[in-house]
């Protein structure tokens, strides 16, 4: 007969090498007739399954489970019960099963060794007939978070039930326990994240189970076991209500939450809950420690955040979280809300409309920065995502009014995301409803998804220069469609210009370049309005026109000087009384993967914080009068996460250098296959400036700096360098899980480390690869200033607008197998994170922006890169100082 | 027909009748009147090891009287018969030197049933008959201690059980059987080493067969001998999402009918029976009648209990007639379906119910 359906699962613990000294010790002795008899108690005092645990060092874990397992199959009263084989050695596990008859459980697979390790861990399980549980543990380490915890076992929960058929039922979750009441602040809300983790958990995968080992809980406690099973207790209590079913527990010793003395419950509780504490003088672990001498304990003193705002009511109480970006309340805050609404759907039309409303003055009037509004986005998707289910409960059916919908992509061939994703947080956050495509959409699927969705404007983002081209092609495909809706332009190398002369005269619909995220919300509404729309865009078009006519004044004001005329001026080098450096190695060495702890030091932090609209240099910035607060607030989250991308290597740097025999031919560099410079493996070609020049300025181009064929042996290096590698899946957990305000800190910190990751190199470079300036000495300021000797230019930069030539460089370094780095088709790198260039030793090269060209150079480009004039004219559009035809 | 044809065509019968399974072998054999000669045989003339009793081994040495068998069974209206291959794995033919003959023992099997059954398939194409490769219990077990005084000892491992279920199987599926049947499990933990040894060899490329999977309740305890309830039983073996589950042998009809009766309760799958002939009597003879066995079946049909019925020690076609006769025209038994929860198993089961 089938047992009734018991509450909670104890599993015993004792039969656990790790978690009881006895029982290792029995083991250690060999006295397995002692060891079986403490099987015996745990399951005569009702542990319904039994922990075996082996995993000590000095034991052979495989032959001691073994033995126990056989010597405990010839024990009636306790093999009536299944077997939990514990241990993190999957060998061990084996041996297990192959001792068991009945059906027990894995304790544990997980993703730490990666998808394939795991599928293969649960196929073996499958046949051997035995249920698992699956640790909240992926290849990045063991989830802390609630969102981290259940976006593993999600992704856990998918691969074993959908690729590998593996009975819902017989999948058990371990969301990882921790230890709380350390002292350590970041453990604070370990156990509210754990019984969170449990009830979305329940909630979002059928059938799967929950299981902990409970004793981690308490781990700080050691030596106080009255405290120590009121943790349990009280940490239980709430887990079980959150769905948890089963535990790793003594279940000779559960203690019973009603019988916990009420001040000691409480204490315990508050820890547990992560509660706001009572005392302004002792945070919750130190007033259950000042407690725990009524049993035994030690002391300490400190002081936690004012939580004055926390008396008022709760319209005012959910204006405060979104306004300070406070998510610790909003869900009992929302819940108390909905309580007193008549229907969910009022909560977020009323109070948190109310409170984003104040977000959105205290933005527009320069009192809040992009940071801190999108910080208020998270907390009002956590409110919104709570009102969900209660929504979808009362089946009202009835979609949420919005202001408007607005799709954006990132267009095909490009890959960055940081500026489209902050404008899609601040639109969302003005109630718009916005459909992310993400990056890299061709233009087909643009169009189809906006007819799809019924979308009121379309908005294209792109960070490289070939992006201008596609976005003025999906302008000319929606003309073709016969669209009307408005279309937004927005990026880094996007402009006005660029806008109203490339991209607008393409579509007779609206187009309108938004410079930043601030200016989102008033184009949006503006193209929205009935009563301002016509007039918004009436104002725009005749903008455009004069934008038009300035920039064809412009152009023919642009007097150019002939190529030839051009190379006739190149920049002058004596090379006879030069001798070129040579590097320490020839061919690439890679760096896979780089300290990124090595790389923090060299962040240029500056372009962070104008990532995030915040003007100003660092650090000068964080004591602005006006944006100092948001940037002090931003960079302390920055530094947190950065900290943790890097304790927790969620992000891995790899890089690749190479050097190579080389000399200029012309305006190319021809790079040799070896010393003997006999055989070429490549050119590099480079483009020359050619203004009109007075006095000494030179027309230069990058192959003036490396010595001409027949003269000395010179050489170029190159590099590719990434710290993007896990970015994405990054960002994507922390949007998934609603907080895109980590998402874009997170890749936009990527970013940073790519430069840094740049910079860094390019010294190891200086002084030690290349090692022509081998005592440079270390000064971030002079770094970043660039004063040393010795330039990277990057392809698709002022130096060689060309990004082609980025496929030159990446064959040459072999990038892609050294750093794992792809080129797309508009020759932006993956991961975004990314950065890579040539590195020239001269003490003369210097940075410079080519320009515009003419059509004499664009046709001599286009004969050495063997394309044809159009070709050329393409992916040079950005510099030509003439109308191809 | 391909094998893949004639399972789809196993399954599609399942779903339209109570299918009969042969009868016991060994007294079939035992009549013959074979002596020691006719097992060597010209194979195994000059080999040193006895084997009378072995009675797999004659698929080599007197293929007339095993093709005899299956014709005289298919003749009384069974759809599946049985290789004569009980034994015939390395570790229990080991009693008899004869490892290094397992391979051909189950080909030889293997084919023999097949040829018979698609002679019959042939002659009559509205009853198609189907092969089971059988694989018998071991004489070692790897649930039980071999030394009273030493309750962890153990003669063979995990690994040894797998291997030598492996071999059989790779040659039974060579020799075209239609479907595995793992039968007369004593010691679960045995018939897992066969399950996941069949299971794995998908990971070869073997075309998957369906499992059969056969325990047996040893006494009145409603036990197996290592120790198992029937659910508990179930639920150590339902990873084989086997085509069929049931119990022979140890157990006349009457007293394996609760357990039958409990199985049929909670196997979401097929659930076939085949008991012994009544139990031994003093003799060490089975007495129950053809027409008492027919009775005893038809009532379990009647009720819904079964999918699959044949007879296990002592039956003959004479016993396979009547049952095939009594539960003509019966409807066989619906597969339940049965809500999902975390079923696990020592020797008792666990349930944990949504």
């Amino acid at each position: 007969m089938s047992l009734p359906r018991p509450l909670f699962v104890n599993i015993g613990e004792r039969t656990n090498v790790t978690g009881s000294a006895k029982f290792r010790k029995l083991v250690a002795d060999g006295d397995y007739t002692g060891a079986l008899v403490v099987a015996r108690q745990q399951v005569d005092a009702g542990a319904q399954i039994i922990d075996v645990n082996m995993d000590e060092g000095l034991l052979d874990s495989v032959a001691a489970m073994r033995t126990f397992l056989n010597l405990v199959a010839a024990e009636p009263d306790i093999a009536r019960v299944p077997v939990m084989i514990d241990s993190s050695k999957w060998e061990v596990i084996e041996a297990g099963l192959k001792c068991v008859q009945g059906k027990g459980i894995v304790n544990s697979i997980s993703l730490k060794e990666g998808e394939e390790k795991f599928l293969q861990q649960a196929t073996a399980c499958l046949r051997y007939g035995a249920a698992v549980v699956v640790m909240a543990f992926d290849e990045v380490g063991q989830a802390d978070t609630a969102e981290r915890k259940v976006s593993i076992c999600e992704r856990a929960y998918r691969l074993l039930v959908d690729r590998l058929g593996f009975p819902p039922e017989d999948i058990i979750f371990d969301p990882n326990i921790f230890a709380v009441a350390t002292g350590i602040e970041e453990h604070d809300n370990y156990a509210v994240d754990f019984i969170e983790a449990t009830r979305r958990i329940k909630q979002l995968l059928p059938y799967a189970r929950v299981s902990g080992g409970v004793s981690n809980v308490s781990f700080s406690f050691r030596g106080n076991e009255p405290v120590r099973r009121a943790i349990h207790s009280v940490f239980l209590y709430h887990a079980i209500n959150a769905g948890m079913d089963m535990g790793i527990v003594n279940a000779g010793d559960l203690p019973v939450y009603d019988q916990i003395e009420p001040e000691l419950r409480e204490a315990v509780e508050d820890v547990i809950l992560n509660r706001p504490q009572r005392d302004a003088n002792l945070t919750n672990t130190e007033r259950l420690v000042e407690l725990a001498p009524k049993y035994k304990g030690g002391k300490s003193e400190a002081k936690g955040p004012d939580l004055t705002w926390r008396e008022g009511s709760v319209a005012q109480r959910l204006t405060h979280a979104l306004v300070n970006g406070i998510t610790e309340f909003i869900e009992a805050d929302t819940e108390e809300a909905r309580l007193a609404a008549e229907r969910p759907l009022h909560v977020i039309e009323g109070p948190l409309m109310d409170g984003m409303n104040v977000v959105g003055d205290l933005f527009g009037s320069g009192k809040m920065f992009l940071p801190q509004v999108v910080k208020s986005a998270r907390v009002m998707k956590q409110a919104v995502a709570w009102l969900m289910p209660f929504m979808e409960a009362e089946k009202a059916g009835k979609p949420r009014e919005q202001a408007g919908r607005i799709l954006m992509a990132t267009v095909k061939g490009d890959v960055h995301d940081i500026g489209k994703n902050i404008v899609g947080v601040v639109l969302q956050c003005n109630n718009y409803e916005v459909i992310d495509l993400g990056v890299m959409v061709p233009s087909e699927r643009i169009l189809d998804e906006a007819v799809a969705h019924k979308v009121d404007m379309i908005g294209l983002s792109g960070l490289i220069t070939p992006s201008l081209d596609e976005m003025a092609f999906v302008a000319g495909e929606m003309e073709r469609r016969g669209m009307t809706i408005p279309l937004l332009i927005g990026g880094a190398t996007t402009s006005k210009t660029h806008t109203a002369v490339k991209i607008a005269p393409n579509y007779s619909g609206s187009t309108t370049y938004v410079l930043d995220a601030s200016r989102a919300v008033g184009v949006v509404s503006g193209l929205l309005s009935p009563t301002e729309r016509a007039r918004l865009m009436a104002d725009t078009a005749a903008d455009y026109v004069k934008v038009r006519e300035q920039f064809a004044r412009g152009n023919t004001n642009r007097a150019r000087v002939a190529i030839a005329d051009a190379r006739a001026n190149r920049f002058p080098i004596d090379w006879s009384a030069y001798q070129p450096p040579r590097p320490s190695f020839l061919g690439t060495r890679t760096f896979a993967p780089y300290d990124l702890a090595d790389l923090e030091r060299h962040i240029d932090w500056t372009p962070f914080f104008s990532s995030w609209e915040l003007a100003g240099r660092f650090p000068d910035i964080l004591q602005d009068e006006v944006v100092g607060e948001a940037a002090r607030s931003l960079y302390a989250d920055a530094r947190a996460m950065l900290k943790k991308l890097i304790d927790e290597r969620l992000l891995e740097a790899r890089g690749v250098v190479g050097f190579w025999p080389a000399n200029a031919d012309g305006d190319d560099i021809v790079v040799y296959t070896d010393a003997s410079r006999s055989e070429e493996s490549g050119r590099l070609h480079t483009l020359r400036q050619q203004m009109v020049k007075s006095g000494q300025g030179a027309n230069a181009a990058l192959s003036d700096f490396v010595a001409p064929t027949g003269g000395a042996p010179d050489w170029i290096g190159g590099f590719a360098v990434t710290a993007g590698h896990g970015e994405l899946e990054l960002a994507k957990r922390y949007k998934d899980a609603g907080d895109d305000y980590n998402a874009i800190l997170c890749t936009a910190l990527a970013d940073r480390l790519a430069e840094a990751f740049a910079e860094a190199l390019h010294r190891r470079v200086r002084t030690e690869l290349w090692g022509y300036a081998p005592d440079e000495p270390f000064n971030l300021e002079r770094l970043l200033a660039e004063d040393y000797r010795g330039i990277r230019p990057a392809p698709g930069y002022p130096a060689q607008p060309d990004h082609t030539e980025k496929a030159t460089l990446f064959r040459l370094l072999d990038a892609e197998a050294a750093t794992g780095m792809a080129l797309t088709e508009s020759y932006a790198m993956t991961p975004p994170a990314s950065v890579s260039g040539l590195y020239f030793s001269h003490p003369d090269a210097h940075y410079f922006g080519v320009g515009r060209i003419e059509a004499d150079q664009v046709a001599d480009y286009a004969r050495r890169k063997g394309w044809d004039v159009k070709t050329a004219e393409r992916w040079l559009a950005p510099i030509l100082n003439y109308e191809p035809r | 027909m391909t094998r893949a044809e004639r399972i789809a065509a196993l399954k599609a019968a399942a779903k339209d009748r109570i299918l009969i399974l042969d009868g016991a072998w060994g007294a079939m054999v035992q009549g013959k009147g074979l002596d020691v000669a006719d097992f060597h045989g010209k194979h195994f003339a000059d080999h040193p090891v006895a084997m009378k009793g072995n009675n797999d081994v004659l698929c080599l040495t007197r293929p007339d009287i095993i093709t005899e068998l299956h014709d005289a069974y298919f003749a009384a209206g069974a759809d599946i018969s049985e290789t004569n291959t009980f034994s015939s794995t390395a570790i229990a033919q080991a009693d008899y030197g004869l490892e290094f003959a397992v391979r051909d023992i189950n080909l030889a099997g293997a084919r023999l049933a097949r040829e018979a059954a698609d002679r019959w398939t042939a002659k009559e194409p509205h009853k198609p008959r189907f092969v089971a490769g059988a694989m018998g219990p071991l004489n070692r077990m790897l649930s039980m201690s071999s030394d009273v005084n030493d309750p962890g000892a153990r003669l063979i491992t995990f690994d040894q059980v797998y291997a030598a279920y492996r071999e059989q199987a790779l040659a039974l599926h060579e020799g075209g059987v239609d479907l595995f049947l793992l039968e007369t499990i004593t010691d679960t933990l045995n018939v897992k080493a066969g399950i996941k040894a069949i299971l794995d060899l998908a990971d070869e490329g073997l075309e998957p067969l369906p499992i059969w999977i056969s325990g047996t309740i040893t006494d009145r305890s409603g036990r197996t001998l290592s120790g198992q309830t029937v659910e508990a039983f179930w639920n150590s073996v339902k990873h084989a999402k086997p085509f069929a589950v049931g119990l022979n042998c140890a157990l006349g009809a009457e007293l394996m009918r609760p357990h039958i009766a409990e199985l049929s309760r909670i196997a979401d799958t097929l659930v076939s029976a085949y008991p012994n002939a009544g139990l031994p009597n003093a003799m060490g003879e089975y007495d129950e009648a053809p027409h008492e066995t027919g009775h005893f079946l038809h009532e379990w049909a009647e009720r819904g209990l079964v999918n699959i019925l044949g007879g296990c020690c002592g039956t003959t076609p004479a016993h396979i007639a009547h049952v095939a006769e009594a539960v003509k025209g019966l409807k066989p038994r619906m597969v339940p379906e049965r809500p999902p929860a975390m079923r696990l198993a020592g020797l008792e089961p666990f349930e944990l119910a949504v």
